[in-house]
């Protein structure tokens, strides 16, 4: 036997299964390329369907865009003049007509709208889908919850053409809750011919192949390396995208995209290090559109329950020694919202994220750590996220060597980007860089999650007080029944009690940065900060 | 010749050089024995007179041992002080290799970390000695069930990728300075197993060892007093060849996030950090250290040919 | 040659079985916890349970592992994590972009290892011997990743000649029609000239890095062998009967010394194959060397199993392979087991 013949028939063997990557264009209908958006990231999903089981954020990104919700938002101007989400605008997207009762909602859906395979919406593939959000498990039953909407006896079957909601509670987040990306409307008819005992909603089947009635829809997808969308050329959720189709490749190198984009290769980019954003900015041969994170923020966390940083005055010593200053120039160049530096730590308006009064400042956290009993100092780890080494790497170095000089000796801790959540919800990493950002705009959203007794995973600092519970609670039935003075005075005391007992640092609210050609235009800004690629068009 | 090539089946995938030093031992017919100290030096001082890049190679070590040494008392800048002012600034008289992104200097770190990869270096091809290098004089010696099992072992390590092998066990262990040494032992145990297994079977009915058996001695006596320092030329020259790969090997896993922790100067975990800077314009961040790791493998790369030339100029290839 | 190749294939059932157990213990040690992940961010303790449950990671290691024998057994590998698909399915459509890129890059090697080998057998001690060893020495000095973001900076960056670091085509063609997985050769079987001509083009720095990496043992392997050939009697002969020295090199000293050369290339081979997951991670490379890496990183269980499981079978493939070949090369050469 040859070499020859050994290498022919390994790869007869694989001919069968080998990738087949989608006619694209060939040179001579250059034309089309006006209509055809190249994205580079540097991951994609792991799965087409949110309701899948670990879907990553990436999978988010191709639910958004191959699904309708029952509504979405309204836009409005953004803070660097880009189309930013209306939270409190919502606008139909499978529904025709949302009427919102005492205790209900009802919509009335869209006649002519028709999922991909050409079927009909009915209000019955919108009882099945929601139904499927609230029992399906993880995420999204979790991110379902949130809006108060629990239970598959919750949404109801008027007519083919009808669907009520019913409220267990009186929640203002029940509606948002509906315009998020987790309630997507499922071909269900589709899904049942493909169900197993094993699996009986159909996940396994969702996984890779879109069944929406979305304004695009997956032709193919090659895990880890490529995803291509079409224009869904019948969709009756808006306004007919302009681009007709989307390749969206997976490039893991950052200074590969960078290249690419400034070689006109690609067109959108995002998920770059702050630094190239800067300088393609300075450039000015792309556009870059930086936004803040809605209701995000980079904060170092500290482990409440233990020793040593069980000690409010070790804590605000930590705080006092942050080099603030130095992680904005070095780490971020300047592309962050400042949490620091504030003239004191009292909320004045009832918003969130906003500053406090800590600044780096070294003679006040010595004196602090003296107090706190801990003049010698002691020796702890500070835990990262690999996965976001680019901007958590530099800064764990900068805020290690300022703890250094108040007598804190950290040991870096780089954790793999899949173990990072594990070890987060263990809640015994002592001291931690993380960022926590809510889909929903709202403070008590963030506070429920971040600081509440219930002990919520995202509570990673195993924090508890009963003032702050008592205070959340307020303000989250005070938003319910719409009593804006409470709800103002219970927002500016979490806020102030947060700064005070500071179980978590916050440093800066991170900045979603995209750049593009300087012929793409439409980028809009959602809560959920992925691509839309509905708005986007090409000259 | 056909011994010779029945031998190479059986090393199957020795890359380096010294696969090829293999080839060619085994192309000559009788190891030879190096007659006493002086005779060495002499032969020492012969080689680096006529081969200038031994000799350069020679001087090249003197250097970078001596940064490991006292390097740190060298520089001209703390390693590990952050001046973000000064980031990102190109070589300049202040800063001969320029700073990095929150602007320590790249001369000092890049110094600095000639004592980390030096040690990781020379402790992981210690280890290996230990490991590889007596199980598989033992295996030679005794032959039967020791040279099995031994010889079983190389082979299971051997049918691993070896670089992904190392990065499984230091992702299983935790990513410290010792695990990276030990992983980067166990992958490079096949090699020494089997070089030292097949230079102490070809010794081990010489005539000095029946000399040795005659007057008395045990075996175990005989493996570790006569056999052992018989090779021990053959396993120094190995040993130089295989710190080049350590600091290779570490520098690969601190490329992917599983080396050192920062930030403590290493050179693959520099090379890592600049490399998103690379495309930007800041080349010197990675460039350097790059330079520096690829200087000291060249030169323990050279070293071991010299050595060799030394030991027994027979075998140069 | 038959009973030859049964016996050789029973003698790696060992190692396989030693290979499987080793990689079977090694990923259970990755930190992490699969359950975690498959529950998603916002699970509860009692959902990861029940996930785990799902998964039978609850199960004690030997039952688990008794599994994972038996799923091997069927052909399943299992599916990754992180991209969700079957192991099996995505190292076969992976499989041909690194052993294309491994074998473009061996070729590669061969082309400027082998005449710098022999120039420097034919001149031992010479200006030409110690370049040679120089410059192959600093190849096998580089860290590859190092050579590769190097090339990426100087040939894409800043002057413009070689495609984006891409991985194996340029967005805007589409591969060939599978028949090889080859994308050089399907491209050419399709007859388009220009998509073999943007394959080639992606292929270039990357098999150079790696060509770079190689030229050391096949050189030296080349040089070594050469010499103790022109050494031997039978040159000595060719040579004294006045032949041309290129005959004498070439023809008669060359074509002896290939032996070692070839099991050198088979090595050099397999070793690259698993080596150039550097290779993949710098120039995106679709390979299985990159998955592997990713997969490692990321506590993905499977995906690094039957990495590693796929690696070994054909590292005893390729070592029969060459066994065989040299049989054919050199008919004295008996073969046994």
């Amino acid at each position: 036997m040859k070499r020859r013949d050994f290498l022919k028939s390994s790869s007869a063997a694989v001919a069968s299964a080998a990738i087949s990557m989608p006619a694209v264009f060939s040179p001579a209908k250059a034309q089309a390329r006006n209509e055809t958006l190249l994205i580079v990231s540097e991951s994609g999903p792991n799965n087409l369907d949110i309701h899948g089981v670990g879907t990553n954020v990436p999978g988010y990104e191709v639910s958004w865009n191959t699904y309708d919700r029952l509504i979405s938002h309204e836009m409005k101007t953004g803070p660097s003049g880009q189309p930013y989400y209306d939270k409190n605008k919502f606008k139909m997207e499978l529904a025709d007509d949302m009427n919102v009762g005492d205790m209900s909602v009802t919509f009335k859906l869209k006649k002519n709208a028709t999922f991909q395979d050409g079927t009909p919406v009915t209000a019955k593939d919108v009882k099945w889908s929601l139904d499927r959000a609230v029992t399906v498990g993880g995420f999204p039953t979790f991110q379902m919850r949130a809006g108060s909407l629990t239970k598959a006896e919750q949404f109801v079957v008027v007519d083919d053409n009808t669907i009520r909601i019913d409220f267990l509670k009186k929640d203002r987040l029940t509606i948002p809750d509906l315009a998020v990306v987790v309630p997507a409307i499922y071909n269900s008819e589709l899904v049942k011919k493909n169900v197993t005992e094993k699996d009986p909603w159909g996940l396994e089947y969702t996984k890779l192949n879109t069944v929406g009635s979305g304004a695009f829809k997956v032709t193919s997808w090659t895990a880890g390396s490529e995803v291509v969308l079409e224009r869904n050329d019948d969709w009756k959720g808006g306004e007919l995208p302009k681009i007709k189709r989307v390749i969206w490749r997976m490039v893991p190198s950052a200074g590969n995209r960078r290249a690419l984009l400034e070689r006109g290769d690609a067109d959108i980019s995002y998920e770059l290090p702050n630094k190239d954003f800067v300088e393609l900015k300075d450039a000015g041969k792309l556009n870059i559109i930086s936004t803040p994170f809605s209701n995000g923020i980079q904060y170092l966390g500290m482990n409440v329950k233990n020793p040593p940083f069980d000690n409010p005055k070790v804590r605000q010593a930590v705080a006092y020694a942050v080099p603030y200053q130095k992680i904005m120039d070095a780490v971020l160049f300047g592309l962050g919202k400042p949490m620091f530096g504030d003239k004191n730590n009292t909320a004045e308006e009832a918003v969130w994220p906003q500053p406090h009064g800590y600044n780096a400042d070294i003679e006040k956290a010595k004196a602090l750590m003296v107090e706190a009993g801990y003049a010698n100092g002691f020796d702890t780890t500070l835990s990262f996220d690999l996965g976001f080494a680019t901007v958590n790497e530099p800064m764990a170095v900068l805020i290690q060597e300022s703890l250094g000089q108040i007598g804190i000796r950290t040991t870096i801790n780089k954790i793999p980007g899949a173990n990072f959540r594990t070890e987060l919800n263990k809640k015994v990493l002592p001291l931690y860089l993380n960022v926590f950002s809510g889909w929903l705009d709202y403070p008590e959203y963030f506070f429920i999650w971040c600081y509440h007794g219930n002990n919520s995973i995202f509570n990673t600092m195993s924090y508890q007080s009963k003032d702050m519970d008592a205070l959340i609670d307020g303000a989250v039935t005070a938003a319910a029944t719409g009593d804006q003075a409470s709800y103002e005075k219970d927002v500016k005391g979490f806020v102030d009690l947060a700064f005070a007992d500071l179980p978590r640092i916050p440093l800066y609210q991170p900045y979603s940065n995209v750049a593009m050609q300087k012929n793409v235009s439409g980028y809009a800004y959602w809560f959920h900060r992925r691509l839309d690629y509905r708005t986007f068009s090409k000259a | 010749m056909m011994t010779a090539v029945r031998k190479l089946t059986s090393g199957k995938r020795a890359v380096t050089a010294t696969a090829a030093a293999a080839v060619a031992k085994a192309a000559s017919a009788e190891a030879k024995q190096p007659s006493g100290l002086a005779a060495t030096i002499n032969h020492a001082r012969y080689v680096i007179a006529e081969n200038p890049v031994t000799g350069f190679a020679f001087a090249l070590f003197a250097l970078i041992v001596l940064c490991a040494l006292i390097g740190p008392l060298l520089v001209p800048h703390d390693p590990l002080a952050s001046e973000t002012t000064a980031a990102l600034k190109p070589p300049s008289w202040h800063h001969w290799f320029g700073t990095d992104q929150i602007g320590r200097d790249v001369f000092s770190r890049v110094i600095v970390a000639t004592r980390l990869d030096f040690v990781i270096a020379v402790s992981s091809v210690a280890l290996v000695f230990l490991m590889g290098g007596l199980a598989g004089v033992a295996a030679g010696f005794f032959g039967g069930w020791t040279d099995r099992i031994v010889g079983r072992l190389a082979d299971t390590i051997m049918a691993f990728p070896l670089f992904v092998l190392a990065m499984g066990i230091v992702a299983a262990l935790g990513n410290t300075v010792q695990n990276i040494v030990i992983a980067t032992a166990i992958v490079n145990f096949p090699l020494y197993a089997r070089i030292a297994r097949s230079e102490a079977n070809v010794r081990r009915e010489a005539g000095f060892v029946q000399a040795a058996r005659l007057s008395g001695n045990g075996e175990f006596r005989i493996l570790l007093g006569q056999i052992l320092p018989n090779i021990m030329p053959i396993m120094i020259v190995q040993m130089s060849l295989t710190m080049g790969y350590a600091i290779l090997n570490a520098a690969g896993l601190s490329f992917i996030g599983l080396g050192v922790r920062p930030p403590t100067a290493e050179w693959g975990i520099m090379v890592a950090e600049g490399a998103a800077f690379m495309v930007s314009g800041e080349w010197w961040i990675a460039f350097f250290p790059g330079l520096a790791l690829m200087v000291a493998v060249f030169c323990f790369n050279l070293l071991g040919d010299g050595l060799r030339d030394i030991f027994d100029p027979q075998r140069r290839t | 040659m038959l009973s030859v190749i049964l016996k050789r294939l029973l003698l790696a059932v060992p190692t396989l079985i030693g290979v499987v157990v080793v990689t079977f213990l090694l990923t259970r040690a990755l930190p992490g916890d699969p359950a975690a992940y498959f529950a998603g961010p916002a699970a509860t303790k009692q959902a990861i349970e029940q996930v785990r449950a799902q998964l039978g990671l609850d199960k004690p290691l030997p039952v688990q592992f008794v599994r994972y024998v038996n799923d091997l057994a069927h052909g399943d590998l299992g599916n990754s994590l992180t991209t969700g698909q079957p192991v099996l399915a995505e190292l076969r459509s992976r499989l041909p972009a690194s052993a294309e890129l491994t074998l473009l890059g061996l070729i590669l090697s061969m082309s400027i290892a082998i005449p710098l080998g022999i120039l420097a057998a034919t001149k031992p001690g010479s200006i030409v011997d110690h370049v040679c060893r120089i410059v192959t020495t600093a190849g096998v000095s580089l860290p590859v990743f190092f050579t590769g973001l190097i090339l990426v900076y100087v040939f894409y960056y800043l002057l413009g000649w070689a495609p984006a670091p891409l991985g194996r085509l340029d967005v805007f063609f589409s591969a060939p029609r599978t028949v090889t997985g080859f994308y050089l050769i399907d491209s050419l079987l399709a007859g388009k000239f220009d998509l073999f001509r943007a394959a080639l083009a992606q292929l270039v720095l990357p098999a150079l890095t790696l060509a770079i990496f190689s030229l050391a043992p096949i050189a030296r392997m080349t040089r070594a062998s050469m010499l103790s050939v022109l050494a031997s009697d039978f040159v000595r002969t060719a040579r004294a009967s006045g032949l041309t020295r290129y005959t004498v090199v070439i023809t008669y000293a060359f074509r002896n010394a290939m032996l070692p050369v070839i099991t050198t290339l088979g090595m050099v081979f397999s070793f690259l194959l698993g080596a150039n997951v550097l290779v993949e991670k710098v120039f995106a490379w679709p390979g299985i060397g990159s998955y592997a890496v990713e997969a490692l990183i990321a506590s993905d269980f499977a995906p690094v199993q039957g990495f590693v499981l796929t690696m070994a079978v054909m590292y005893v493939i390729l070592n029969l392979i060459i066994d065989l070949l040299y049989g054919v090369v050199d008919p004295r050469v008996r073969i046994d087991a």
